[in-house]
């Protein structure tokens, strides 16, 4: 057998050897989720460094001249995708042996844990619609079961069903997309859609229509307006969830799958300028709202929003080497990010408010100084971090193809560092603002070791090419950034940056609150009204008509008929249903019996 | 004699015994565990059948000449999911079925008839037969609600006997006409195949297909609940004794859809003049019933109207079959067992649940996973089964439904009737997570309510999984390879 089957296999195996047998045995069952995400992330090394393409199938339906295969995509985009994912969820398994040492339900997020890494690898690795489709919605459950892990407490139950729920309106579209490009290039195979593409672009506006489709499926995974509602209560889950499936990953999946059929972006020109402003806009929107965040893990959320706007603009503009290199450089960044403030959370007994914190660096240097290097990557510090390349790709892309989106995206890189040196000042300096906090101690090594693996590609990863060919992510390595560009960006990180400090240094409240902002454009509000009264009315009213209108016709019409007939009524009458059943099957035989005697 | 006709004869004779003085629980599960083997030995020799000489394990014996009936039996793909789908749910439901305080072989007897019953329509050949088993099941469900059921039972029992005999009526004079108008040389006959040869040679015309077709439509129709003649379902569901729902709404529920799946190519002109019709109604199921569900307070009535709701896909599969899409068949014959296990399971649950508890009621209940984590993870599979995640049965006949309904459409072709449908459809999926979701939530998750109702819910023993992981079993590896039950399924 292929190792390829073993790296889609092993976690499956994993989760359901711990959900089956080993629920009892806490440590065992943690134990085998982290050697099956080890030996996940071996097999994913020893993928690389091989440019060919391979296609492995296990036959899951055949009917006519239809077959649908489990099928195993290996070139370099999903080699690259598989490095990313176990890399990361490797570094995060181990965390959450810190992290999760003493919980009640520790057996079952390792369970979690697996089924989502198994899921993660059915995306990357699928070879056509269906089989991605499939994981797509086995990643929402597996999210689903995270996020919810605490599972006694209200808003991490309703922000699970909530998660669930916007994915699943978002997969309604990735469904019907799906269906559509079936319809138009005969097949559900990427290879076979990509060779079936000349025909189908006869009907430009079809396949148009159909690539937003399966755009919404994006939409809704990767947090997108307007389907984005969900990601910061993602929030309620524990933060390694957060790191690994809301940050780093999953919500990845979206980019991932916009890369993925890239050459049918590159056919629907519409569609794909469209699909860059929902990422321009989404990038600017929650860069915003971060702004006026108080909750250390929704600053963060908002951040990955905005950054996730950032790759779907760059896919939407067709540079989707730049999407998949920030996407590269921004799961490790964003993923250190979420467990430094894990290990922040951790140590301040789940305290998430900044603005209760402070002074945190003299407490919990490691957990500072690897903070500051996901900062320094996530604002791009120009350079000498792995930020700076993937974000000046996907700057340059804009400049070269629309200026709109280009300023659109310079306002994010001014916002993105003022929101960031605002957590950092806010949270690890000035004094301590409350017991906990004065008492915060640094992680134990299970917990900080992964803060260091995961700080070290931060920095380095763009420095060594030979590194970066190797796992085959593009990259600009002979890329000459637009001076402009360059400018820009260096300005907006300086203004920014400088506006953050000017504002924020030594302040122990908020100084300046814009309610719209800090209630992020009323959408949540906006959407429990629409839930409420417009799902909530038409299916008030739709009961109210089955009541009255569909019983009530329905039953007075047939006893009108008996009646009628006298028949039925005499039998209703007799008010014994024994008594009717046994008319009823005499009636029946009665009727046979004509019929045979005909 | 063939091994099918040992299998519809041994719940009945399992009924006679028990009636003759067997001891009532013991002989039925036996009778129902002999079955599941059973089948599952027809389901291991039927890869050897080549379905070009035929249904496999056929059998006949004459009753009568002209007109020509015959006990007759056979297996074809769709009769072989059928069969499965109902020897694994009538020993899940006894297994499940409690004792109840009187009249406890009436009770046995009851299920077992409906379990033969079901078997006889899937397995025989003869239209005949077809109609006279299910009535033989029918009754014992009245008789089940009646006497055995909960609550309202009464009323709940006088809606689902009139509505089903009226469907049943209108469906027998659908089937004497069809059989009537294809009379060939003074000869009447209710063999299926003979039939089928008889429509193809010389097709009925197209206003008797048309009329003929619509009193089929309205028959099997009002038996699976078509929209708008649902109304019998939830009250009947919510007061049934749980193993009788389990039977009815798991197996005996899907020969409508099965009936309709086999007729409806005898007319063609019929099935394409009311496809519309059945478009807007299976919409009807899918969207308004969908929305009704939502509203539902308790869990029996919510898992009632989203049974019903779940309907509309099969008949979407089967609107696509009749529009030649063959997609659409397989997929709706998936669905039907997918569907029935799952609800099977689910009502199994809930009527644990209500026996612990005494209610129902979601709005009084929560956090139960806490005590009852085992429970609840069955609950969490049925559920996420019942909602179409992949993995399980259902997604695989959701996913080949929806394509049935795009099947061979021309590039760039506008979308037709039964594209839009389709879409249509495809949101009910969004609808039916809401209120699965919902009603998880409401009764597993969150803080535990009132201590004192819960007090007396224990977890799941090992006796009590076991028909529970029997019907999970079946969903998952239906989901997870379904070619092995779907390359039985060539249309």
């Amino acid at each position: 057998m292929e190792p390829a089957w073993f790296l889609l296999l092993l976690p499956l195996l994993a989760a359901a050897v711990i959900i089956l047998f080993t629920r009892k045995w806490k440590t065992l069952s943690s134990a085998i989720s982290v050697g099956a995400a080890a030996v996940a992330f071996l097999i994913s090394l020893g993928l690389l460094g091989r440019n060919d393409e391979q296609v492995l199938a296990f036959r899951w339906m055949e009917i006519g001249d239809l077959r649908i295969d489990i099928g195993i995509l290996l070139d370099g985009l999903s080699r690259s995708m598989m490095f990313t994912v176990t890399t990361v969820g490797l570094i995060i398994h181990i965390y959450s042996l810190g992290y999760m040492r003493n919980d009640e339900g520790k057996s079952r997020y390792f369970a979690g844990l697996s089924l989502f890494m198994f899921s993660m690898t059915g995306i990357v690795l699928a070879e056509n619609f269906i089989m991605m489709f499939i994981f797509w919605e086995l990643v929402g459950v597996s999210s689903y079961v995270l996020i919810g892990h605490w599972f006694t407490r209200n808003p991490p139950v309703e922000a699970a069903k909530k998660a669930f729920i916007t994915n699943r309106i978002g997969d309604f579209g990735f469904l019907v997309g799906i269906l559509l490009i079936w319809s138009l290039t005969g097949s559900l195979a990427f290879s076979g859609i990509q060779e079936g593409l000349p025909a189908a672009a006869a009907y430009p506006s079809a396949l148009a229509i159909a690539v937003l489709c399966l755009f919404c499926g994006a939409v809704g995974k990767s947090a997108q307006l307007p389907l984005h509602v969900w990601l910061p209560d993602a929030m309620e889950g524990p933060t390694p969830v957060s790191a690994l499936i809301h940050a780093a990953t999953m919500v990845a999946a979206g980019v991932y799958m916009l890369a993925r059929i890239g050459f049918l972006l590159a056919a629907a020109a519409p569609s794909a300028v469209l699909i860059a402003w929902i990422g321009g806009l989404t990038a600017l929107f929650a860069a915003v709202v971060a702004t006026q965040q108080d909750d250390i893990k929704r600053i963060l959320a908002y951040s990955t929003l905005s950054q996730l706007g950032y790759m779907i603009m760059a896919a939407g503009l067709l540079a989707t080497q730049a999407a998949m290199f920030h996407l590269f450089t921004h799961a490790f960044f964003k993923a250190l990010l979420f467990l430094g403030a894990g290990a922040v959370i951790h140590a301040c007994h789940h305290e998430q408010n900044i603005w209760k914190m402070g002074g945190l660096r003299k407490n919990m240097p490691l957990t500072f100084a690897t903070f500051a290097i996901g900062t320094a990557a996530l604002v791009a510090v120009p350079y000498v971090t792995s930020g700076f390349f993937s974000k000046e790709y996907i700057l340059d892309a804009a400049w070269s193809q629309n200026g709109n989106l280009f300023w659109i995206a310079a306002i994010v890189a001014f916002l993105t560092p003022f929101y960031m040196i605002r957590l950092l000042l806010v949270a690890f300096f000035g004094r301590a603002r409350s017991r906990h906090v004065e008492q915060a101690r640094e992680v134990p090594l299970v917990m900080g070791v992964p803060l260091l693996l995961l700080a070290v590609p931060s920095i380095a990863i763009a420095w060594f090419s030979g590194l970066i060919e190797w796992i085959q992510i593009p990259h600009p390595e002979h890329h000459a950034t637009h001076p402009i560009v360059l400018t820009v960006s260096i300005l907006a990180l300086l203004g920014g940056g400088g506006l953050a400090i000017l504002f924020y240094r030594e302040r122990a409240s908020e100084p300046f609150r814009a309610a719209p902002v800090a209630d992020k454009f009323y959408f949540d509000e906006l959407y429990d009204g629409l839930v409420r009264y417009i799902q909530g009315g038409l299916a008030s009213l739709s009961a109210f008509l089955d009541r009255s209108v569909i019983d009530g016709i329905a039953v007075k019409g047939i006893g009108r008929i008996a009646a009628g007939t006298g028949y039925l009524l005499r039998l209703i009458q007799v008010g014994n249903i024994q008594a009717y059943a046994f008319l009823f099957g005499m009636g029946v035989i009665l009727t046979i019996f004509l019929l045979l005697a005909l | 004699m063939s091994i099918l006709d040992f299998i519809i004869l041994l719940p009945l004779a399992a009924a006679l015994a028990i009636g003759a003085g067997l001891p009532a629980r013991r002989t039925a599960l036996a009778a129902a565990g002999l079955n599941l083997l059973l089948g599952l030995i027809a389901l291991a020799r039927f890869g050897n059948h080549d379905p070009s000489s035929g249904p496999a394990f056929a059998a006949s014996r004459t009753v009568s000449r002209n007109p020509e009936i015959a006990w007759a039996v056979g297996l074809d793909g769709m009769s072989l999911v059928l069969l499965l789908l109902t020897v694994l749910v009538t020993f899940a439901a006894l297994w499940q079925a409690g004792t109840p305080k009187d009249n406890v072989r009436l009770f046995y007897i009851s299920l077992l008839l409906i379990s033969a019953g079901s078997l006889g329509a899937f397995l025989t050949t003869d239209l005949f037969f077809l109609y006279a088993f299910h009535e033989l099941a029918l009754i014992p469900t009245f008789l089940l609600i009646g006497i055995f059921g909960k609550g309202d039972r009464r009323a709940a029992a006088w809606k689902i006997t009139i509505y089903l005999a009226a469907g049943s009526l209108v469906l027998l004079a659908g089937l004497l006409l069809l059989v009537l108008a294809l009379v060939q040389d003074g000869a009447l006959t209710f063999d299926l195949a003979a039939l089928a040869e008889r429509a193809a040679a010389q097709p009925i015309g197209d206003s008797s297909q048309s009329l003929i077709y619509l009193l089929l439509l309205i028959g099997f129709g009002t038996l699976v609940a078509l929209f708008p003649l649902h109304s019998w379902a939830a009250p009947a569901y919510a007061a049934a004794p749980t193993p009788a729902v389990m039977l009815h709404a798991g197996v005996l529920k899907k020969f409508g859809l099965y009936g309709l799946l086999r007729l409806s190519p005898l007319l063609p002109a019929g099935a394409e003049r009311w496809l519309t019709l059945l478009l807007v109604l299976l919409l009807g199921n899918i969207l308004f019933v969908g929305l009704v569900t939502l509203t539902q307070k308790r869990l029996d009535s919510m898992l009632a109207h989203s049974s019903v709701m779940h309907m509309g896909y099969i008949f979407l599969g089967i609107a696509a079959f009749q529009a030649d899409h063959t997609l659409g068949a397989a997929g709706a014959v998936l669905l039907m067992f997918a569907h029935g296990l799952s609800i099977a399971l689910l009502f199994a649950l809930a009527g644990r649940l209500e026996e612990k508890l005494g209610s129902l009621d979601m709005t009084k209940l929560g956090g139960l996973a806490k005590i009852t984590p085992r429970f609840a993870f069955l609950f969490g599979l049925a559920a996420f089964a019942s909602i179409g995640l992949p993995g399980f049965a259902n997604f695989t006949g959701e996913i080949l439904v929806f394509l049935g309904g795009f099947q061979s459409l021309e590039p760039g072709a506008p979308l037709g009737g039964l594209q839009i449908a389709t879409i249509l459809a495809v949101w009910g999926v969004v609808i039916s997570a809401v209120y699965m979701l919902r009603a998880y939530r409401a009764i597993f998750l969150g803080e535990l309510t009132e201590s004192n109702v819960t007090a007396s819910l224990t977890d799941l023993t090992l006796s009590q999984k076991l028909p529970a992981g029997l019907l999970v079993a079946g969903l998952l590896v239906t989901g997870i390879y379904p070619w092995f039950l779907q390359r039985f399924l060539e249309f």
